[in-house]
């Protein structure tokens, strides 16, 4: 039995340090999806939790600022103003009316500060789920 | 058109109910005449997907634009074989594009084991046709691609289509997917296998022998496709990054963690009859996180820059995976007792003990991933909120993975079975850990104080030490007896043990690919924006914008930027990053101008919008290497994958009281 001792142990540590580095490693890089309501009722919680906001981007409310880019998200008539501050450049689907996701920190302005966006084109044919296919129909049937 | 494609759709359904009918009747009654029925529907359904995959290539082709998903992925300005790749660029598609695969994969295995394996290939037929019926229910109820788009109840086609996402419209993109795709839908044959032969409870290790190659052949298409997506990542996505923990990414990575602990544990099966109940676990596991990948990838569950689709099809996928792991958990359950070890473990050094924990780091980190991918989802339901885990997680944890699991591809092979002598481990290790230990202090010296690219580069020059002594030890046996050069002879050894030799080539294209990775220690940027005549610094280099062009093509517009490139001022040429705006999808696209160097890439980015034009420079030292390591990595697949000149019978070590235990290689 002696030597099955030997790789539990070996198993124990390995795991055990795995664990250690995974359970550490949660507090830092966690981030909160939140709506753009959730948002508003979070209280004082919102200016030190790393959160991601998604949204449609307003038409027309771009605005840029030298290396930084400002914009609204609107989430079911809930606006947001972003303020984005990254290093790297916006994505290629980011644009008047996409779906983005803003990752940041809420400030106390009242801008969301991001630094990280990430962007979706909303395709003009493809329906989001549970929305009902207009004027499709299938073939055959 | 439509309705014959839709048809066939139907047909092919029906066929695979009536195969798995038929093929568990016929064996369960002894009614050879309804198995040999079941294996045509086989082929008939391959027949009639093929159909309906022609049919919508064509319109894809043609741009027919009455079908609803041909207008949104295709317009007409669009090159030919990414009106072809945009067969697999949307979400009906893709599945279609599943389903043609699964088909045709079914109706090889069908046809090549039409005289073998007789006792279990019913099952074999059933368990392929019931995955191949989910995909064509699919097909056919849910995601059809065959739905046209009408006004007021009149079918009526658009002027143009919106086009193929133009980030998939780039070459490697093409291949991509159906490189992944071939991996993820290749895993249901040895899955299909490994549950018949339980269901069968068939003696000996048959369907190991005869999956073994097929998982190879499965891994290697799920490597490339991997690989394929990293190198398109850096190339198309203009940030520069070949890997970033993204979902969609971790669904690919997962199968293939478990798919290589597989291809490692199957030889303890194999030599020592062990890990019988671990094997089955993990070529269920491997097939199931290929149906969860396709749902990730497929459903847009979690967020992801990459989910080109989100639908409806979640609950189905949920469905299918419950009653498949349920049914896969009782039937290795109820059958543990077929599934006992031969052999015992011996000695914490020796082949085993690496084999045991190269599986165990392997399934840890699969896990890994596989929690912070989900932990959206795991905890929305625990904890109500959804959290995302950012990349820096990851790297945290699978750092020290990757680097654990590279130092045990150095010395796991160098031990010997049962256990291994002090005096080997000292013969067969003390050069390359000498050298590994001098490089590393030369690092040190040289400046360099980044822990973990202290570690890899280590451990990288002594793995890469003990398989070239490996070939070097072989080959002059060999050319000593024969008189041959040492390269003859190298190839001589290659050839006579093919999965042996191959495999050190795989293991050797891993460590290259680990030099590449630990360059990312090392990257500089610098983001600018500028006008012509402008000249931006970065670390040694010197880029001059000589000049900034735009213009227009049927499919979109562009902006250029002349860049002089020049390095401690002498003059290295000039690089022309492009920005591109897709008139169909409305939607820009960067086109990075690369200088790739073995030592380190220079990196442009071009950026235009606004009227400001932004240039984004980076360098990756030692990326090429990933590159080179990947085709080492398919080289040693393939010389795996060739049959050894030496055919040879694997005696397993005697055990007592178990008769007939000779694994015969398949034939």
């Amino acid at each position: 039995m002696k030597k099955y001792g030997k790789f539990a142990v070996l198993i124990v540590l390995i795991l055990g340090t795995l664990i250690w580095l995974a359970a550490g490693g949660m507090g830092e890089s966690k981030a909160y999806y939140k709506t753009i309501t959730e948002l508003g009722q979070m209280g004082d919680r919102a200016y030190d939790t790393r959160l991601r906001v998604a949204g449609d981007i307003e038409g027309g409310s771009i605005q840029r600022k030298g290396k930084d880019v400002e914009f609204t998200l609107v989430q079911e008539n809930r606006k947001l103003r972003v303020a984005y501050h990254g290093n790297d450049p916006l994505p290629d689907t980011f644009r008047d009316g996409a779906q983005a996701m803003a990752d940041g920190k809420m400030g106390r302005d009242g801008v969301f500060h991001a630094h990280k966006i990430q962007a979706k084109c909303a395709s003009k044919y493809e329906m989001k789920p549970g929305q009902k296919a207009g004027g499709t129909s299938r073939a055959g049937l | 058109m439509e309705n014959l494609g839709y048809l066939a759709v139907l047909l092919a359904f029906c066929l695979s109910v009536y195969a798995i009918a038929a093929s568990v009747a016929g064996r369960l009654k002894g009614k050879p005449f309804l198995v040999v029925s079941a294996e045509r529907a086989v082929y008939a359904i391959f027949f009639l997907v093929t159909l309906a995959s022609g049919i919508l290539v064509w319109a894809l082709m043609t741009g027919d634009f009455r079908f609803a998903y041909v207008a949104g992925h295709s317009n007409r300005a669009m090159p030919a074989l990414y009106k072809f790749a945009a067969w697999w660029g949307g979400q009906e598609g893709s599945l279609l594009f599943w389903s043609w695969l699964l088909a045709g994969y079914a109706a090889v295995v069908v046809f090549t084991n039409r005289r073998k394996h007789r006792t279990i290939m019913p099952y074999v037929t059933a368990i392929l046709m019931g995955v191949q019926a989910f995909f064509l229910l699919l097909n056919a109820f849910v995601v059809s691609p065959f739905r046209m788009l009408a006004m007021d109840g009149v079918v009526t086609a658009l002027p143009d289509g919106n086009g193929l996402n133009p980030q998939l419209q780039y070459f490697a993109m093409a291949i991509h997917p159906p490189m992944l795709y071939l991996g993820y839908v290749g895993f249901a044959v040895p899955f299909a296998f490994a549950m018949a032969s339980l269901l069968t409870r068939l003696p000996g290790d048959a369907w190991i022998h005869t999956t073994r190659r097929w998982t190879l052949v499965t891994w290697l298409f799920q490597s490339c496709g991997i690989l394929l997506g990293a190198k398109w990542a850096y190339h198309a996505l203009g940030w520069g990054g070949y890997w970033a923990w993204d979902p969609v990414e971790n669904a690919s990575l997962l199968p293939w963690l478990t798919a290589s602990a597989f291809l490692h544990s199957v030889m303890m099966q194999e030599k020592k009859g062990m890990m019988k109940v671990w094997n089955m676990v993990l070529v269920a596991s491997t097939f199931f996180l290929c149906i969860l990948g396709t749902f990730i990838t497929r459903s847009g569950i979690i967020s992801s820059v990459h989910a080109f689709a989100q639908s409806s099809i979640g609950r189905y996928f949920v469905s299918f995976l419950a009653i498949g792991i349920a049914a896969t958990v009782y039937l290795i359950l109820d059958r543990l007792d077929y599934l006992k070890s031969e052999s015992q473990l011996e000695s914490v050094v020796s082949r085993e003990s690496s084999f045991l924990f190269n599986n165990l780091i392997l399934v840890a980190s699969c896990f890994a991933v596989l929690w912070g991918t989900m932990f959206p989802v795991i905890s929305e339901s625990f904890m109500g909120e959804r959290i995302a885990l950012d990349p820096a997680w990851f790297n945290r944890l699978m750092i020290p993975i990757g680097l654990f699991l590279l130092f045990l591809t150095g010395v796991g092979p160098l031990f010997a079975w049962r256990r291994t002598s002090l005096e080997s481990l000292r013969r067969n290790f003390q050069w390359p850990g000498l050298a590994a230990v001098v490089l590393v202090a030369a690092l040190i010296a040289a400046g360099v104080r980044n822990f973990y690219a202290l570690i890899s580069f280590g451990f990288c020059l002594f793995v890469a030490l003990t398989i070239l002594i490996e070939f070097y030890k072989g080959s002059r046996a060999i050319a000593a007896k024969n008189e041959m050069n040492l390269l003859r002879a190298a190839f001589e050894l290659t050839h006579r043990n093919t999965r042996r030799y191959g495999g050190y080539l795989v293991h050797m294209g891993i460590v290259l690919m680990f030099v590449g990775f630990t360059g990312a220690a090392f990257n500089q940027s610098v983001t600018a924006e500028v006008n012509t005549g402008d000249a931006v610094r970065l670390g040694s280099y010197s880029l001059k914008i000589a000049n900034m062009t735009e213009g227009d093509t049927e499919n979109y517009t562009w902006n250029r930027a002349l860049v002089e490139v020049s390095k401690n001022g002498e003059r290295l040429g000039v690089l022309e990053p492009e920005r591109r705006f897709y008139k169909a999808s409305r939607q820009g696209l960067g086109h990075i101008g690369l200088r790739p160097r073995l030592n380190e890439d220079l990196y442009v980015n071009y950026v235009v919008d606004d009227g400001k034009a932004v240039l984004q420079a980076y360098v990756f030292p030692l990326v090429s290497w990933i590159w080179i390591g990947s085709l080492v990595l398919v080289f040693g697949t393939l010389v795996a994958l060739a049959p050894s000149k030496v055919k040879r019978q694997y005696a397993r070590t005697e055990v007592v009281g178990v008769t007939r235990k000779y694994a015969p290689v398949e034939k």
